[in-house]
């Protein structure tokens, strides 16, 4: 594994692997001194080409804890539009000896540009439609420490499919653990198709005895006119108390956030015993420190 | 005078040869030998009329920063072009008589292809208010066309074929519903909806198509003059089918097909590679099986090449920010050369014939045959293969998604009117 990209090409071995580090990363973070020297020497760069708080602290509380010197490169389209291509961007940082980036942006695709203009790590941190790996790898490690395992599992994703690099990136992921994903939505909000996952408008299909339900935020600023009406998205496809009964008694809840309260997801629910949400944001800096480890340590400089 | 011995000659009518062809004041003197002060050895090689491109974007006036008339026509004829039409769409748009005047001048000056330019359809291609095509006409406007634009208000294009009949001149269409395209960037279909790209449904040409054809109907039935619509680079199935529909139904319609429709297919953009980013987008094998069939069984009357230079630095950003275009003026005929008749069986002489007859009756203009007393606009191919060299283009757009590829029935010599403008030597 050069890059993070996607999960094109992944073994069950190699996500396994991941999650393993993962694991041991969590322990580190239960320690009173969250701090490891293993990638002591080495620079990550985030750069966000799309505004992102979380996923980017998230990122750079990751690198830290491992000791990595962190560069945050803030790239607002505005500044972008002065000039400098996001090619001569990365060169720049390549210039300056940063031996990982952290992508994040408005466009599917540019992780994988990236990865060809540059010799260092790209990790992809959300691109456009396309893909959220490390969310999704968290998302499958929260589903783990609920669940136990994944073999045979039922996942039901709700809400804006079409939009969603988060819903793209476990379609990818969660069946290479075993599980079963199914992803409901409007029709005009679901994709034609999606592999690795069963696209269905009936939301209760998709929580008939689910095993976990996670719900995605309604992304109003990626669509154009006229896609669906807000009134009756609430009233057909909002997660409620009422809805979730379908789905196992005990199947947790989860949203990858930001999350519009009382749209997408009853706002009490949000706060419910059943809702894994706080606990996604706390192994996301986990993983993402397992992905840097995987990424980095041992490979040629 | 120029002597090219032993070729072999090629056109719509079909293959002869080899002959000795004598060229001498712009016309084709002899083909049965001569002498002259250049003698050139054809064996092995074809000889063609030279060709006629119907939509290339030369940037020029505004974006010379991307390619203008001299880096253009020289890529024309490097490509075998003797005969160019340009896209108005340029900055400002060509929709003056002056506009259209200047650039004929200056590309008479330049001595290379001929240039044939295109004007706009309407005032600064805003689709409202007609520009002025008697006179744009007497300048020597080839074609009117509003191009990347898409005609949004039928009444203007109905207004627009309707003063355009009497002058003869075709109005050509980018036909693009773009209320159904909105943002899209590639093909939609299942890849569009992995790949996380927003895409352009196929619908978006066949609907356009198909208000597009109705609108040439009501013109029909408003005019004693024929309106001749031009559909250009067609990409769809569907798109082929309602102008083979059209064609039948006695419309007096043509069309076109780009190189790239016909060699590429969206799969090109698994990489993300906005190199492949393309209006209309690349689709899928069955819609290239169409353009085939539609090449083959007259639907469609030229290749086109929509050469689209961009800067480097554009196409390198990602692919919702880079432009939409693909250069091909060099490479369009070895392409399909190569691809569709040495690849595929595709009959060299319609393939020629495309590239020559097609796009002259498109434009009115007589077919160029072979034969002595012809003008001598002609294209030497040499069968030898080559591999696409981007960095030795012509064109300041040095980058092409066909780099590398290797390619036979390479320009050797363009002649127009019996001047030689390209030899490799």
């Amino acid at each position: 594994m050069r890059h993070l990209l996607d999960f094109q090409g992944w073994t069950k071995q190699e996500v396994e692997s991941l999650l393993d580090t993962a694991k041991v990363m969590r322990e580190v973070l239960e320690r009173p001194i969250k701090k490891v020297p293993a990638l002591q020497g080495f620079a990550v760069a985030t750069v966000f080409f799309e505004p992102s708080t979380r996923t980017r602290t998230s990122f750079e509380l990751a690198a830290r804890r491992m000791s990595a010197d962190v560069v945050s490169f803030a790239a607002q389209t505005s500044s972008l539009q002065k000039g400098e291509s996001y090619k001569d961007t990365l060169l720049t940082l390549e210039a300056m000896g940063v031996d990982a980036y952290v992508i994040r942006a408005d466009a599917a695709g540019v992780p994988h540009q990236a990865a060809r203009w540059v010799k260092g790590v790209v990790i992809n941190g959300g691109d456009g439609q396309r893909a959220h790996p490390t969310q999704a790898l968290l998302d499958a490690y929260t589903l783990l420490e609920a669940l136990g395992s994944l073999e045979g599992r039922k996942i039901a994703i709700v809400g804006d499919i079409l939009h969603s690099r988060v819903a793209r990136s476990n379609a990818e992921l969660l069946p290479l653990l075993g599980a079963e994903v199914f992803c409901a939505g409007p029709p005009s909000l679901l994709p034609q198709s999606l592999p690795g996952a069963r696209l269905t408008p009936n939301l209760e299909e998709a929580l008939e005895g689910a095993d976990a339900v996670m719900v995605l935020r309604l992304q109003r600023e990626r669509m154009e006119g006229g896609l669906i009406h807000l009134e009756d998205y609430i009233a057909r496809y909002q997660v409620t108390e009422k809805r979730l009964a379908r789905a196992k008694p005990t199947a947790p809840l989860l949203h990858p956030g930001p999350m519009n309260r009382d749209v997408e997801l009853a706002g009490t629910l949000a706060d419910s015993s059943r809702s894994l949400i706080t606990q996604q944001v706390q192994n996301g800096v986990a993983v993402r420190m397992a992905v840097l480890y995987h990424l980095l340590v041992g490979r040629e400089r | 005078m120029i002597l090219i011995k032993n070729v072999k000659l090629v056109d719509a009518r079909g293959e002869r040869g080899p002959l000795d062809v004598l060229i001498g004041g712009g016309r084709i003197l002899s083909l049965e030998g001569g002498e002259a002060p250049l003698v050139l050895d054809g064996t092995g090689k074809l000889l063609a009329p030279g060709f006629l491109d119907l939509h290339a974007h030369l940037r020029e006036p505004g974006e010379e920063v991307k390619e203008d008339l001299a880096t253009g026509l020289l890529a024309a004829v490097r490509g075998g072009y003797t005969d160019l039409v340009s896209m108005p769409n340029t900055k400002p748009p060509v929709d003056t008589e002056e506009a259209v005047l200047a650039l004929k001048e200056k590309a008479r000056h330049l001595g290379l292809a001929r240039l044939h330019p295109g004007a706009a359809l309407t005032l600064g291609q805003e689709g409202k208010t007609l520009s002025p095509a008697g006179p744009l006409k007497e300048a020597g406007a080839a074609l009117l066309t509003d191009d990347g634009r898409t005609n949004e208000d039928a009444g203007v294009l109905a207004a627009g074929l309707l003063q355009a009949a009497p002058l003869g001149l075709p109005v050509a269409v980018h036909a693009e519903d773009a209320s159904l395209r909105r943002n899209g960037v590639m093909n939609d279909g299942p890849l569009a909806h992995r790949l996380g790209l927003p895409g352009n449904p196929p619908e978006a040409e066949a609907a356009r198509i198909a208000r597009d054809l109705e609108v040439l109907r009501y013109a029909l039935r408003r005019s004693k003059a024929r309106p001749h619509l031009h559909i250009q680079h067609l990409s769809t199935k569907r798109g082929v089918e309602l102008v083979r529909e059209a064609k039948r139904a006695g419309l007096p319609v043509t069309a076109e097909a780009t190189p790239h429709h016909l060699t590429l297919t969206e799969e090109a953009l698994r990489g993300f590679d906005p190199l492949f980013k393309v209006a209309p987008p690349l689709r899928t094998e069955e819609d290239q099986e169409a353009l085939l069939e539609g090449l083959l069984d007259g639907t469609l009357d030229a290749i086109a090449t929509d050469h689209a230079p961009h800067t480097l630095a554009e196409k390198e950003w990602d692919l919702l920010r880079a432009p939409f275009g693909i250069p091909s003026l060099e490479i369009a005929f070895p392409l399909l050369y190569t691809e569709l008749h040495l690849r595929r069986g595709f009959p060299l002489p319609r393939l020629v014939e495309l590239f020559t007859d097609g796009p002259r009756r498109v434009l009115g203009l007589a077919p160029l045959h072979l034969e002595e007393g012809a003008e001598a606009s002609l294209v030497l191919l040499d069968p030898k293969e080559a591999p696409v060299d981007p960095s030795r283009f012509a064109s300041k757009a040095r980058y092409s998604p066909w780099a590398g590829w290797v390619l036979a029935g390479w320009p050797a010599l363009t002649l127009v009117e019996g001047r030689v403008v390209h030899r490799v030597e």
